[in-house]
C-alpha cells in the first residue's frame, strides 16, 4: 500500500504546471456550472427527484436488477453478472475472444478503468483502443485518468501536441490550434471505428423497466463505438440501474448541467437489446458488482452509490483543485473518490483518503443527487479509527485524554491550566503540529483564560454600563 | 433578555479577548449575560476526527449545562453547527444569528474606522446558513471601510485536523486565501470563527504581512 493520500498530494502540489493547468480547468467548468444551475427555477426539486430515485433504486436493487436481466434478454440482448473485477474482465475477453477481435475499441468509462480491463485484455492479445479523445491522451501518454469527466485534466495543449506528435501523427506539425490537434485523434480513431468488430463501453443508465442502457458523451465517438460495431459489450456497475424509463427524465436534466455545465448533452445514446438491420448484431451486459454490495450495506456510506459521475464535486473541491486526481490513486478521485474508494476496495486500502476534506461543504452543495458527502467521510472516519486504528496510538490517547478532561470543569479547567503552562493534553494534542509550524505561527496561550476573566470581572452596574472595549488585533 | 454564552473551549482557552467583547456587546445590547462555569467543549473536534462517541458524550454533556437556559449564544459557527447536527443546538445561535434574528437588529451601534475585509467561513455558509448577517452587521458600524474577498467563499484550508493531517494541502488553500486577502489591502481580516482566523493570522504573523485577524465580535464591540 502507498504512503496515502497526504504525502501523494505533496508531490502533486510541487508540480507548478500542474497546478496551473488544474486552477484554470476547474474555475471555467465551476463557473459555466454555476450559470447554467441558476437558470432553472426548479433545481432543487430536480435535485430532491434524483435523490429519490436513487434511493429506491438502491433499497430495490436485488428486484430491479432482476427486472433489468429480464428485459434487457427479452429485446435480444445478454446478462452476464460478475461478482469482480476478474470475473468481469473474463467475461469481456471471452466474448471478444470468441470473436477473434484482436482489437476493440472502447467508450469512455470508468467501470472498465476500475477493473483494469485493458491490462486484462492485453494479457489475452486483444488491443483496447480509447476512443475518448482524454482516455486516448492518457493511454498514448500511458497515464492513468485525473478526472471523472476529464480524464486528461492535467495536461495542458502543448503537452497533447507533443504528445500527437510523438505517437498518433508522428512526423507532423500540428500547429497550435485546437482544432488541429483534435483532427490528429480524429484521423486515428476514424479507422477504428470503421474496421474493429467488437465495441466496449460502460452505462451512465440502465432502465430496468425497458432494458434500455443509456450513455452519455460529448464527442460523438462513443455513439460511433455503440452503433458501428458487430459486437457491443456494456459493462454497466449494479447501482447503475434505474427503475423506470421517466426516470431518465430526471437525470438527463441534472447530469449534463452538472457535469460540462451544459443545458443539454450533445450525444445521448440510448440502447434497447438488438435490432434487425440496425447496430450491433449482438449486445451484452455485464453487471458488475465489485464491492458495490459491501457498501450497500453500510447504512451511512451506501448513498456514495447514488453517484452519477458527473463531477460537479471535483470542480468545487478546493482540495482537488489543488492537488489533482492522481493524489487520490484511484479511478474516482476528488471528494465522490474520498467516500467511494475507500468503500469500494475496503478501508484497509485507503485509510487516509477520508481526511482528504477540509469539511467545507462546498461538494454537497453542488451534487445533483444530494450526497452527503462530507457526513460520509467523518462517518467514515470514525469507521477508521474503530476497525484499523490502534488504541493505543498516539492520536486516540490524545482524544481519549481531551475526551476525560473535557468531560467535567476540574478536568477542563485543569488542562487549560497545562496549557498556558505548555503542557498538558491541550498543548501535547499534537502529534502533527510540525505541520501547523513548518509554515504557521502558533497563537501564544494568554495568561488568563476567559473565565478567569469573568470570575474576577467586577460586577458593573450592566445591562448597558459595559466599559468601552479596546480591540486587541491578533496576528500583527 | 437573559442569554448563557457558550464561549467554547478554543476561545475561552486561546482567544479570550472574543469572549470579552460578545459579553461587552450583549450587554450593551440589552442582555443580561450568564456564563455556566460548567461548561466545557461542544465535542466537534472528536465528532469530526473519527471520535464520534466521545464527541457525542460532550455534546450531550453541553445539554445538560446549559438545560435551564432558554437561549445560548456563541460566537463559533461551526461549534454551533456541530450542536444542531447531535440534536443540541435548541435555542442555541450563533452570534450574528442571535443579533439579526432575536434581537432583530443590523445596527449593534459599533465604530470601527478601518479597512475590513470578512471571510464568510465555510461552516457559517454551508451548514448554518447565516447568509449575508454578518456582512449586513458590518455595514452598520461607524467608519468602517469594507472590502469585498475576492474569492470569498472558498475554504481557508483549516478543517480542524485537516491543517496538520493534510497539512501541504492546507497550505496551498491558505496561500490562495492570503493573496486575496492581501490584495484588498485591508488592515484587519475578521470571520465568524476563531478557527479559520487562527490558522490565517498564524500565516499573517509568520509571513509579518501587517494584516491584523479580529473576531466579528470584537470589531462589533468596538465603540
Amino acid at each position: 500500500m502507498s504512503a496515502g493520500f497526504p504525502a501523494a498530494a505533496r508531490a502533486a502540489l510541487g508540480d507548478a504546471q500542474l497546478r496551473r493547468n488544474l486552477g484554470k480547468a476547474t474555475t471555467t467548468i465551476r463557473t459555466k456550472r454555476a450559470n447554467v444551475v441558476a437558470e432553472l427555477p426548479d433545481w432543487e426539486a430536480l435535485r430532491d427527484a434524483g435523490e429519490a430515485i436513487k434511493a429506491r433504486a438502491m433499497a430495490t436493487l436485488p428486484e430491479q436488477l432482476e427486472r433489468l436481466e429480464a428485459s434487457v434478454a427479452r429485446a435480444g440482448g445478454q446478462v452476464h453478472w460478475a461478482r469482480d473485477a476478474a470475473e468481469a474482465n473474463a467475461t469481456v475477453a471471452a466474448i471478444a475472444g470468441g470473436h477473434g477481435a484482436r482489437e476493440v475499441i472502447k467508450v469512455k468509462s470508468i467501470a472498465t478503468d476500475e477493473i483494469e480491463l485493458n491490462r486484462a485484455l492485453e494479457a489475452q492479445g486483444i488491443t483496447a483502443i480509447e476512443t475518448d479523445l482524454a482516455e486516448l491522451i492518457n493511454q498514448l501518454a500511458h497515464d492513468t485518468s485525473s478526472h471523472i469527466l476529464v480524464p486528461a485534466i492535467h495536461r495542458n495543449r502543448a503537452e497533447i501536441k507533443g504528445l500527437f506528435e510523438r505517437t498518433i501523427a508522428r512526423g507532423q506539425d500540428l500547429g497550435w490550434e485546437a482544432t488541429a490537434i483534435a483532427e490528429a485523434a480524429r484521423r486515428h480513431l476514424r479507422e477504428k471505428f470503421l474496421s474493429v468488430p467488437v465495441a466496449v463501453s460502460g452505462a451512465n443508465f440502465g432502465v430496468a423497466e425497458t432494458g434500455t442502457v443509456v450513455v452519455v458523451e460529448s464527442e460523438g465517438n462513443g455513439r460511433m463505438c455503440t452503433t458501428l460495431p458487430e459486437v457491443l459489450i456494456s459493462v454497466m456497475g449494479i447501482e447503475k440501474v434505474l427503475p423506470e424509463w421517466r426516470d431518465l427524465e430526471v437525470f438527463l436534466q441534472l447530469l449534463p448541467r452538472s457535469s460540462t455545465g451544459e443545458r443539454m448533452n450533445p450525444y445521448t445514446s440510448l440502447w434497447t437489446g438488438v435490432r434487425g438491420g440496425d447496430g450491433p448484431k449482438e449486445f451484452h451486459l455485464v453487471l458488475l458488482d465489485n464491492g458495490r454490495t459491501d457498501v450497500l450495506a453500510d447504512e451511512v456510506g451506501r448513498q456514495a452509490l447514488h453517484c452519477i459521475r458527473c463531477s460537479a464535486c471535483l470542480n468545487v473541491c478546493p482540495v482537488y483543485s489543488r492537488t489533482g486526481g492522481h493524489a487520490y490513486e484511484s479511478v474516482y478521485p476528488g471528494p465522490i473518490g474520498a467516500i467511494l474508494t475507500p468503500q469500494l476496495r475496503g478501508l484497509d486500502q485507503a485509510p487516509t483518503l477520508p481526511w482528504a476534506s477540509s469539511l467545507c461543504g462546498a461538494c454537497y452543495e453542488v451534487c445533483p443527487v444530494k450526497i452527503d458527502i462530507p457526513s460520509v467521510l467523518i462517518h467514515l472516519r470514525g469507521r477508521v479509527v474503530r476497525e484499523q486504528k490502534s488504541k493505543l496510538s498516539p492520536e486516540a490517547l490524545t482524544m481519549q485524554a481531551v475526551g476525560r478532561a473535557f468531560s467535567s470543569q476540574k478536568g477542563y479547567e485543569r488542562a487549560q491550566k497545562l496549557a498556558q503552562a505548555g503542557r498538558g493534553p491541550l498543548a501535547r494534542r499534537a502529534p502533527g503540529l510540525k505541520g501547523w509550524t513548518e509554515m504557521r505561527d502558533l497563537p501564544d496561550v494568554p495568561r488568563e483564560t476567559f473565565r478567569q476573566w469573568w470570575r474576577d470581572r467586577p460586577r458593573g452596574p450592566s445591562p448597558g454600563g459595559a466599559t468601552p472595549h479596546t480591540p486587541e488585533g491578533r496576528g500583527t | 433578555m437573559r442569554v448563557a454564552l457558550f464561549v467554547t473551549c478554543f476561545n475561552d482557552t486561546l482567544f479570550p479577548q472574543t469572549g470579552r467583547a460578545v459579553v461587552e456587546l450583549l450587554e450593551r445590547l440589552g442582555c443580561e449575560v450568564d456564563f455556566p462555569e460548567g461548561q466545557t467543549c461542544c465535542g466537534q473536534m472528536h465528532g469530526n476526527s473519527g471520535y464520534q462517541r466521545d464527541g457525542e458524550a460532550l455534546a450531550r454533556r453541553f445539554q445538560r449545562v446549559f438545560a435551564e437556559y432558554e437561549t445560548v449564544v456563541s460566537p463559533s459557527a461551526s461549534c454551533v453547527a456541530y450542536l444542531r447536527e447531535q440534536g443540541a443546538g435548541e435555542g442555541v445561535y450563533e452570534l450574528t444569528e442571535f443579533i439579526c434574528d432575536v434581537l432583530g437588529t443590523d445596527d449593534v451601534g459599533a465604530t470601527f474606522p478601518h479597512r475590513v475585509t470578512m471571510h464568510p467561513t465555510c461552516h457559517s455558509l454551508r451548514l448554518l446558513r447565516v447568509g449575508d448577517r454578518p456582512r449586513r452587521l458590518l455595514e452598520r458600524v461607524r467608519g468602517i471601510d469594507l472590502v469585498d474577498l475576492p474569492d470569498a467563499r472558498e475554504c481557508c484550508g483549516f478543517g480542524g485536523t485537516f491543517a496538520v493531517k493534510n497539512a501541504d494541502v492546507s497550505m496551498a488553500m491558505l496561500t490562495d486565501k492570503l493573496r486575496h486577502i492581501l490584495d484588498t489591502r485591508a488592515e484587519v481580516c475578521t470571520a465568524a470563527d476563531n478557527s479559520c482566523l487562527m490558522h490565517i493570522g498564524g500565516a499573517l504573523r509568520r509571513q509579518r504581512a501587517g494584516v491584523r485577524v479580529m473576531h466579528l465580535a470584537e470589531i462589533l464591540a468596538t465603540t
